[in-house]
């Protein structure tokens, strides 16, 4: 994206009023341009230099950094960017351009020579009448030339600009292609008259002209403009003439754009003629400019004509999704610098006139965009797509699965049921029936209650598998059944993660890395006792455990989990011979 | 011994005041004591309190003048009763230094007469010196005056005594019980646990780092986002091809050719493969004229569209190349809606810093139906961004050559409070979607955005090299949270 730098005391000067940077870019916004950066010429000349010094005779005038489109060549300058946001807060109308009313014979002229065809076959050209320039003025018209080569010119490939004081002129002018030697000329900012071909390997030490030198430094012939005294205007696309330069005082500017794009070249010369009428006798008014082929083909440039297009109202409503009555849009359009009218009375199309300014509208898509633009994107009412949401809960328990799963355990999937002795005595616990559900026709004594902890059957899993070779790792992750007053019907669940290490050891400290573990995947950090950020470990008693050797989880200052070397008694209970680690955390405390 | 001579005495006396007394008494080893104690204390079988004393130590010299008497002494007694001894005779008798300070002392002492010939002054002396340094050695105390005469001899040192006094501890036990770090299967096999005392557990550090698996924090991310994809009914597109044509990459997007995209300062160019090998030529016909000189309601770029530009080949700049194949094959069935997405490699030619990298990851989704509006779009990122944690978004107008309407999309930020871009949007343009051959009323909606930005945003990583590539912090992928979006 083009970066524009501009003076924000001139910038809000034409806007007619002062913005807080806040209120400025919010403007920006809305409008689709960007403050990038907000400087001073002082800050930015001692950034080149590399100086700290603070030197007072610098100019600390605030200069706006803008980002602007990068197919918005008429915002490429102070002027531009002023004149749309004036229009866009609905302080100023669009101009129209015109070409003045000249006869053919009174017209400049540029005849183009077959030789061109072979470098840089075409030319554009106009002329600004009676041009008031001041400092700023000045320095805005060489800038814009600027941005304009480096941007939509392709760094002068495509189109190379030359502006000219035409009071030191005569025309006719011609553009032709000669060999090198045989132009020669005073080029801008020298004295000495060099001839093109020792020109180019002058400048070839010259950092801002030698990356030019390329686009025709290896054709036979040059691309040059004289006027009827073969006075050089340019040498297309390196340098002007020193003759022709413009100064403060010029009067009236010749401009022509040679090219290896046509549509291009007219672009360029309409944002240049454009931009600048503004600051001639005859507002807004270009003088022409023939400009004959050498197969007598005549144009007359520049060509300010409005483009039409009739845009069906539905294309654009239903393309934004939001009603809007032909006037709002064509109010709307008014103020995105396109005219824009009803089409017949009563009629649903609109007739929009794009003027020569906005290069960028190819389509009605274009032009639906600004009326989006102008009723602000962020006033459009959205629309859901369908789409459906997961289940925090079981998305949490699969991630949290793959994890320990990565850490060397193996996942076991036990059932909820089981025998009441299996869920308290075999664990030393107390049934004092506040915690079991308890099953009220039971089959078998396997399933007389549901499951308060994973415990019993990921010990039943470990005393079944004696024979497989130690260690065992293993985890569960599922629900366990709690009675819930809370609850309609007395009970709920809650999902538990539970794991357990078998083997020669009782694998405590591996059990220990794994809560560190889990409660890294959760993004928690561990803290000091009593901390209520994080989590911490603390020494339990509880009986299913051996005493000392077991510490309850705490998260946030919640108990939510504990583990410890399981009791040799509950281990004789299972008949497992081998010491075991278990772990136990609620998960829900996650979400 | 020194154990069991301590448990003993506590399971009858409340209180062992000083251990260099109670060492001393019970004939047992200082530093024994001390061990036995610090030991105890450490499982509480006992409560230590530190106690200190001030007290006298022989140096060197005071040790030998303990055992051997002073030198003044020794003088005197080498000397005659009666008589008189030729001084150096005299010297010759004892140890040079024992003559050097014996002299001197003796002198002083008026004991002995000093000249040429030595003679008693006095028949009987007594040895205080080596009274007092033995007392000391004992440990009595003495009185100051003494002791700064010793002290201003060299023959005693201070020093600080460290000692303990002693009760019980929570613990107590007249016998210790045997101590184990762990459980094993032979205390289970022996049946001797119950026997067992385990070490105390520090229960305030974490636990030995873990060996496992990790994944990379960019793949989780990734993964989490495909899952948000699938749930919003979006179907992936198949991105494994990262060379593509310059047509599929750009003219087919109506991106012109002139386009700065396309200079090889942004793209990578092929050597090898040059070019596309085949393009679909009614396609391409359409392609070039639209871009030459409109149609669909479109005016064109107007310039001369060249077939060589649209035959070289590249990376793909963007997974819109992909996007643009499927909508190709899409528009050759009969009209059916679509949603799809990709995560997947782009590449340009950039040079690396901190926030840039050659090679990125692209996010990107689309819309594809009858009749779809500007409001479809903010819908559909409303939803997309919301399950990503950012509900706060808002819109800002944009440019880009193969959407209009383009729409920028920013969300609020509430670390840095401040509006930060996430990621771009648009509508395609007619003159992308038409040559294709979908109806008119169809649109598409579309938006990308890159995958490593959010990455680094939600793990806290500024440097997009710590994140992805070889220069990657191996920790960092080890230690990283779980991936909650859309979970949230």
């Amino acid at each position: 994206m083009p970066t524009v730098s501009v003076a924000r005391d001139r910038l809000f000067a034409a806007l007619g009023r002062s913005y807080t940077q806040e209120e400025f870019e919010e403007l920006c916004f809305n409008f689709g341009i960007e403050l990038d950066d907000v400087t001073t010429e002082k800050a930015i000349i001692l950034k080149e230099r590399h100086l700290e010094d603070d030197n007072s005779s610098l100019d600390d005038e605030v200069i706006y950094k803008i980002e602007v489109p990068a197919n918005r060549y008429d915002l490429l300058c102070l002027e531009g960017l002023a004149q749309a946001l004036c229009i866009f807060n609905g302080h100023e109308k669009i101009p129209r351009y015109t070409v003045a009313n000249i006869s053919k014979e009174s017209m400049l002229k540029m005849q183009v020579k077959k030789e061109t065809s072979l470098i840089r076959p075409f030319v554009v050209c106009a002329v600004l009448r009676g041009i008031a320039f001041d400092e700023a003025r000045y320095n805005s018209f060489i800038d814009l030339q600027d941005k304009l080569h480096q941007n939509i010119c392709r760094k002068r490939t495509l189109v190379a600009i030359g502006t000219h004081d035409l009071d030191t002129l005569q025309g006719p002018f011609t553009y032709e292609a000669l060999p090198p030697p045989e132009i020669n000329f005073v080029p801008l900012k020298q004295v000495k008259h060099f001839r093109a071909d020792e020109l180019m390997e002058f400048y070839k030490s010259d950092l801002k002209l030698k990356k030019f030198l390329h686009i025709i430094e290896k054709s036979k012939v040059f691309p040059v403009i004289y006027d009827r005294n073969r006075t050089v205007l340019s040498l297309p696309p390196i340098i002007n003439g020193a003759h022709s330069a413009i100064t403060l005082k010029t009067k009236n500017v010749f401009i022509e754009c040679t090219a290896t794009d046509l549509t291009k070249a007219k672009i360029v010369l309409n944002t240049m003629v454009t931009t600048f009428s503004a600051y001639c006798e005859r507002k807004f008014e270009v003088e022409p400019v023939e400009v004959i082929s050498f197969d007598g083909n005549s144009s007359v440039y520049p060509d300010l004509s409005e483009y039409n297009m009739e845009v069906p109202l539905s294309y654009i409503t239903g393309s934004i999704g939001v009603p809007l009555e032909v006037d709002e849009v064509t109010s709307l359009l008014n103020r995105m610098q396109v005219h824009a009218e009803q089409a017949g009375l009563g009629g649903n199309n609109i007739n929009v006139s794009v003027p020569p300014t906005r290069s960028d509208i190819l389509h009605p898509c274009d032009v639906m965009e600004d009326v989006a633009i102008a009723y602000g994107y962020n006033n459009i009412p959205k629309r859901k797509l369908s789409s459906l949401k997961p289940l925090p809960l079981n998305q949490l328990s699969d991630l949290i699965r793959y994890e320990i799963a990565m850490n060397g355990f193996a996942e076991v999937l036990t059932w909820i049921l089981c025998s009441k002795k299996e869920n308290f005595e075999m664990l030393n616990r107390k049934d004092d029936k506040t915690t079991a559900v308890v099953i009220g026709n039971p089959r078998s004594s396997d399933f007389e209650v549901v499951r308060t902890s994973l415990m019993p059957g990921m010990l039943k899993t470990v005393g079944h598998n004696k024979d497989h070779p130690k260690p065992i790792k293993i985890f569960e992750v599922g629900d366990v059944v709690l009675l819930d007053e809370k609850k309609d019907v007395g009970a709920s669940n809650r999902r538990l993660l539970a794991a357990l290490y078998c083997g020669a050891n009782s694998g405590f400290e591996l059990i220990h890395s794994l809560v560190d573990k889990i409660m890294e995947v959760m993004g928690t950090p561990f803290v000091p006792v009593g901390n209520s950020a994080g989590y911490y470990i603390e020494l339990s008693d509880e009986p299913e455990f051996l005493s000392g050797r077991q510490a309850k989880i705490i998260y946030k200052g919640r108990r939510i989990g504990i583990f410890g070397i399981v009791h040799p008694e509950v281990l004789n209970n299972f008949d497992i011979p081998d010491p075991c680690t278990f772990l136990e955390l609620d998960i829900e405390n996650f979400l | 011994m020194a154990e069991d001579a301590i448990l003993g005495y506590l399971a009858s006396h409340e209180e062992i005041p000083d251990s260099g007394k109670f060492a001393s008494q019970h004939g047992l080893q200082q530093n024994d004591v001390v061990n036995v104690i610090k030991s105890l204390h450490g499982f509480r079988y006992i409560d230590a309190q530190d106690i200190k004393r001030e007290s006298w130590m022989l140096t060197d010299e005071g040790k030998k003048y303990a055992a051997e008497g002073s030198p003044e002494v020794q003088l005197f007694l080498a000397v005659p009763p009666e008589g008189f001894i030729a001084k150096d005779e005299l010297q010759k008798k004892l140890d040079p230094s024992v003559f050097k300070i014996g002299c001197s002392q003796a002198g002083k002492n008026k004991w002995v007469d000093m000249g040429k010939q030595v003679s008693r002054k006095v028949q009987h002396v007594e040895d205080k010196v080596k009274d007092l340094l033995v007392r000391i050695q004992d440990g009595q105390t003495i009185d100051k005056d003494d002791i700064n005469s010793l002290k201003a001899r060299k023959l005693i040192v201070a020093q600080t005594w460290k000692g303990y006094s002693v009760r019980k501890g929570p613990n107590y036990a007249s016998k210790r019980k045997k101590v184990a770090t762990d459980l094993t299967r032979e205390n289970l096999q022996r049946g001797d646990w119950k026997e067992l005392e385990f070490k105390e557990y520090n229960f305030n550090a974490k636990g030995p780092l873990a060996d496992a698996g990790h994944l990379h924090p960019l793949l989780k991310v990734k993964q989490q986002l495909k899952n948000i994809f699938l749930q919003m009914g979006f179907e992936e597109m198949p991105t494994n091809n990262f060379v593509e044509s310059s047509f599929w990459n750009f003219d087919a997007l109506f991106q012109p050719q002139q386009h700065p995209a396309r200079d090889s300062h942004d793209t990578f160019f092929l050597e090898a493969p040059s070019t596309t090998r085949q393009l679909p030529e009614d396609y391409v016909e359409l392609v070039k004229r639209v871009h030459e000189s409109g149609g669909y309601g479109s005016r064109g770029y107007m310039y001369d569209w060249k077939r060589e530009e649209a035959n070289k080949n590249l990376l793909r700049t963007h997974t819109t190349a992909v996007s643009t194949r499927m909508l190709y094959a899409l528009a050759k069935q009969p009209f059916a809606p679509k949603r799809y997405f990709s995560i997947d490699r782009v590449f340009r030619n950039e040079s690396v810093d901190r926030t840039h990298l050659a090679e990125f990851h692209q996010i990107e989704g689309l819309v594809c139906d009858r009749g779809l509006t500007l409001g479809d779009l903010i819908g559909v990122l409303n939803d997309f961004f919301s399950r990503l944690g950012m509900s706060k978004l808002r819109f800002k107008p944009a440019y880009n050559p193969y959407t209009e309407p383009s729409m920028e999309i920013f969300s609020y930020h509430e670390g840095l409070k401040k509006w930060v871009e996430i990621g771009n949007s648009g509508m395609f343009r007619p003159e992308m979607l038409l040559p294709m051959g979908f109806p008119e009323d169809v649109r598409v909606i579309a938006w990308g955005l890159s995958l490593e930005r959010p990455t680094m945003i939600l793990y806290g990583i500024d440097n997009i090299r710590d994140l992805f590539g070889h220069k990657v912090d191996l920790s960092l992928i080890k230690r990283n949270p779980i991936c909650r979006l859309g979970i949230d």
